[in-house]
């Protein structure tokens, strides 16, 4: 049995690593569905939200095929560079990633979609090019929104279980995160004490991230609230 | 020749069109609202293309659809004070002055002279109706522009403010020696300011 502090460590790094590699690509997607108008964009959109309603066992078995050293994804990947997913911490950062993906990109894209343009304009007329005032303006405005999108992304990676389950399964020390470890200790006769102790951890982490991305938010001083 | 402009732009059903060539300084451009002033600033600033029609300000092209000339909004040099002023409420007003500013060392002299020096580290959202929109002349005019389009600057103003502004107005006007467009509906307003009135 894994001691509850390296389980607690294991866990923060998969949902901080799931929850950093998630963040670019959800704001680029969040960007690009805030502001693009291409073809496929509705289909785009719901391919994105669809880790959030087909059952985490499916999202975590299309992993599985994908990453699998034979498949689609983890052929490739082997074969050229020697890294494996599976039954790896990278496997399970991943798969709360993929989870985490619909809400980061959600909150991401409301608060884009609240940016008034027209400041974006004053940029403009002020000399600001097109990097610059994205960096000056568009950014620290959605700043609150992408903090939110963090905060999301990291209390679903951090609750992860059935696509973790069944990617990368439960391997102590490796891939067994809280509500792994939860599960595995409520199986067990006498694990009732573990389940008291990791389970009031899992509530404070995920307190303790609430509270550090409202303060956060306040900080950036503009009073935009994430709870 | 301050403003030589030609532009008709359709927006929905509405017909934004207007037409004239300025030889004086300060130009109003006067009308009913509705009528698309505000859309004529902006394609003037780049920041709305006309469908047809040219725009050179100064004797430089800014458009020209035509030929095929448009110069991006960044490189127009548009000193535009929006009737909204559109200040950037996560900066403070010293920071917005300079947002566009070449010259830092210009901040003091201009700051003093629009009254604004004590709002340096202010928030905008802690700002007047009548300061905010003197941060946003400030901030046009350090940009070093190479002219001015001022939108509605006096309305929401009462009597008293309004003879302030307008005074401001025409010190700006005769201090920076720039081509100056003024978009208003009132018609005394604009007489007493500009040289040359345009309808819409």
């Amino acid at each position: 049995m894994e001691s509850v502090w390296s389980i607690v460590r294991l866990s923060l790094l998969v949902g901080g690593v799931g929850t950093l590699a998630v963040l670019p690509v959800a704001f680029l997607l969040a960007y690009a569905l805030a502001r693009g108008r291409f073809p496929g964009r509705t289909l785009l959109d719901a391919l994105i939200h669809l880790p959030l309603v087909v059952p985490p066992v499916v999202t975590g078995w299309v992993l599985l095929i994908a990453f699998a050293p034979a498949g689609p994804i983890g052929g490739p990947l082997e074969r050229w560079f020697g890294v494996t997913l599976l039954f790896r911490w990278t496997g399970a950062a991943l798969a709360a990633a993929v989870m985490a993906l619909p809400l980061a990109v959600r909150a991401i894209r409301l608060s884009l979609e609240s940016v008034d343009r027209r400041l974006e304009d004053a940029a403009r007329t002020l000399g600001a090019g097109r990097w610059r005032t994205f960096r000056t303006i568009t950014l620290p405005l959605c700043w609150p929104g992408v903090l939110a999108g963090a905060t999301l992304a990291f209390a679903r990676a951090l609750g992860e279980f059935g696509a973790t389950i069944t990617f990368v399964s439960n391997v102590p020390g490796e891939t067994e995160t809280l509500p792994l470890a939860i599960y595995a200790a409520l199986q067990r006769p006498g694990g009732e004490d573990l389940v008291w102790r990791l389970a009031a951890i899992s509530v404070a982490i995920s307190l303790v991230a609430l509270l550090v991305s409202e303060w956060l938010a306040r900080r950036a001083g503009r009073g935009v609230h994430v709870l | 020749m301050s403003f030589d402009i030609d532009v008709t732009l359709r927006r929905g059903d509405a017909l934004v069109a207007t037409a004239f060539v300025a030889e004086e300084q300060a130009v109003a451009l006067v009308g009913p609202s509705g009528v698309g002033k505000t859309s004529v600033l902006d394609m003037i600033a780049g920041l709305l293309r006309p469908d047809r029609g040219h725009v050179r300000v100064g004797g430089r092209v800014l458009t020209d659809r035509a030929a095929r000339v448009e110069v991006p909004a960044h490189h127009r040099r548009a000193g535009y004070v929006f009737q909204d002023a559109r200040l950037f409420l996560h900066l403070d007003v010293r920071r917005n002055l300079l947002y566009g500013a070449k010259d830092a060392a210009r901040l003091a002299t201009i700051a003093a002279s629009l009254d604004i020096a004590h709002l340096l580290d202010r928030w905008p959202r802690a700002l007047s109706g009548g300061e905010a929109r003197r941060v946003a002349i400030g901030r046009a005019l350090l940009s070093d522009p190479e002219f001015l389009l001022l939108d509605e600057p006096l309305s929401s103003l009462d009597a008293l403010r309004r003879e302030e502004a307008m005074r401001l107005i025409e010190r700006v006007r005769d201090d920076s020696g720039l081509p100056l467009l003024l978009v208003t509906h009132d018609e005394r307003e604009a007489e007493r300011l500009c040289a040359r009135v345009v309808r819409m």
